[in-house]
């Protein structure tokens, strides 16, 4: 009876959607258990940080100072650009998508089924948190929401076998598919012919086909392409530009909201002089 | 026996609720593909020191919490730890009387059946295949099962699970 049971609930929830109620609940259940687990190495971080001694803090705080310079600087090239960009747009009236409002998820440090590539981050339902959501960390993308609990989600991430997202080659826009391979430092371009324009060392950034990732933020960058006469198409590998096994924290993009600018995200930046008033 | 009946129940519940933290603990990468099934030992061998207490309903149910835990396809580690405590539950006198080393050797055969089972629904929806890896946490949740048995022998007796 319990067989049939399981192998009903197997079916169902390959078909996708039928039993996430049972499976938000039984994630609500479960949640106490990620918790226990998490917990020591939550300690251990708080612990360290307690612990780290001022020289580094100065260390680091220098660093950041540093960062930061370079940072504003490069924002005060990009708040012209945007400014470009935006009457461009209008020139063109097409639509202002440029930065979008994330939230920050924590990662939590369980170890999930070894054969595909799932992290799970301690924001939820309650976060409004959903399936489909795209997660990205500061260096590019991470993956996408696949299974959501109130108060934790799951995140496959773009290296999963069963994982494919639209790309483009920034450099000329070569439209391609990235998909997973297994290996967390790899992805595989599908469907490129032998004579493409593609180099190691492109850079690929999503599409936005599809509709589920933001258009222009950066997925790899091409490691090798090997092209054989005798297959149709090029074997073209690619590694991540995110930092896929190092991640600690994750930014989920917010949909149905109005963009906002990348610009005027509470940081005080002095406009640069001679900024073009917006139109 | 009535009065320590609840008590025996949380033991058990907390035996298995340690089985599901020790599934999903991060280990170091080489150690990955080492970690047994943990929640498949202890059900193992709940099944077969209380029949009567823990059997296919228990095992269904701890095996959909790991699914869910795991974010696996929901019902396949019910369903394969259901098996499991079923052959354990026919088998279970026989097995009690063994020595330890055929225990952990017919334990090996059901948490084979464990990875089989799981295998299948693997291929059913799809996943790429597996290597020789795969296979491992069976042999390592073997060969820890004498300890795995002496230890929670003497939790039982301690506690008087009953």
């Amino acid at each position: 009876m319990l067989a049939l049971l399981s192998i009903l609930l197997m079916a169902l929830d390959q078909r996708q959607g039928v039993p996430e109620p049972i499976r938000y609940t039984l994630a609500a259940m479960v949640y106490p258990i990620r918790v226990v687990v998490d917990f020591p190495f939550e300690m251990g971080n708080v612990i360290s940080r307690e612990l780290s001694g001022r020289r580094r803090l100065m260390a680091e705080n220098e660093r950041l100072q540093a960062q930061r310079l370079l940072n504003e600087a490069r924002l005060q090239k990009l708040d012209a650009l945007e400014e470009e960009n935006i009457r461009l747009r209008q020139l063109l009236d097409s639509s202002y998508d440029v930065g979008k409002p994330v939230l920050i998820a924590p990662l939590m440090r369980v170890s999930l089924d070894p054969y595909s590539h799932l992290i799970q981050i301690g924001k939820g339902a309650r976060d409004s948190i959903f399936h489909g959501q795209p997660v990205l960390d500061a260096d590019g993308i991470v993956g996408q929401v696949d299974k959501v609990g109130p108060l934790s989600a799951m995140v496959r991430l773009i290296t999963d076998p069963s994982h494919a997202i639209p790309v483009r080659v920034n450099r000329n826009g070569i439209r391609s598919i990235a998909v997973g391979t297994g290996n967390l430092h790899e992805l595989k371009l599908t469907n490129l012919p032998n004579n493409t324009d593609i180099r190691a060392g492109d850079l690929l950034i999503t599409s936005g086909l599809g509709g589920r990732f933001p258009r222009g933020y950066p997925v790899a960058r091409v490691k090798s392409v090997t092209t054989d006469p005798g297959p149709p198409f090029a074997r073209v590998l690619a590694s991540p530009t995110a930092a896929l096994d190092r991640l600690q924290e994750v930014l989920v993009v917010k949909r149905d909201q109005k963009a906002v600018r990348l610009t005027s995200t509470g940081d005080k930046v002095e406009p640069p002089p001679g900024k073009q008033p917006g139109p | 026996m009535s009065v320590c009946a609840p008590s025996a129940a949380r033991i058990i519940l907390l035996s298995l609720l340690a089985g599901l933290v020790l599934t999903v603990l991060p280990l170091p990468m080489w150690a990955k593909p080492l970690r047994p099934e943990w929640t498949a030992l202890i059900l193992i061998y709940w099944c077969m020191a209380l029949p009567q207490r823990v059997g296919v309903t228990v095992a269904w149910t701890v095996g959909l919490l790991q699914d869910v835990l795991q974010g696996f396809l929901l019902g396949a580690h019910a369903l394969a730890f259901s098996v499991a405590a079923f052959l354990t539950l026919k088998l279970h006198r026989q097995i009690r009387v063994f020595p330890l080393w055929q225990q952990a050797l017919s334990t090996l055969l059901l948490l084979l059946v464990i990875r089989l089972i799981l295998l299948w629904t693997r291929g059913l929806i799809g996943h790429p295949g597996v290597d020789w890896q795969y296979w491992l946490p069976a042999l390592t949740g073997a060969a820890l099962w004498p300890p795995l048995f002496l230890g929670l022998r003497a939790v039982r007796r301690r506690f008087q699970v009953r």
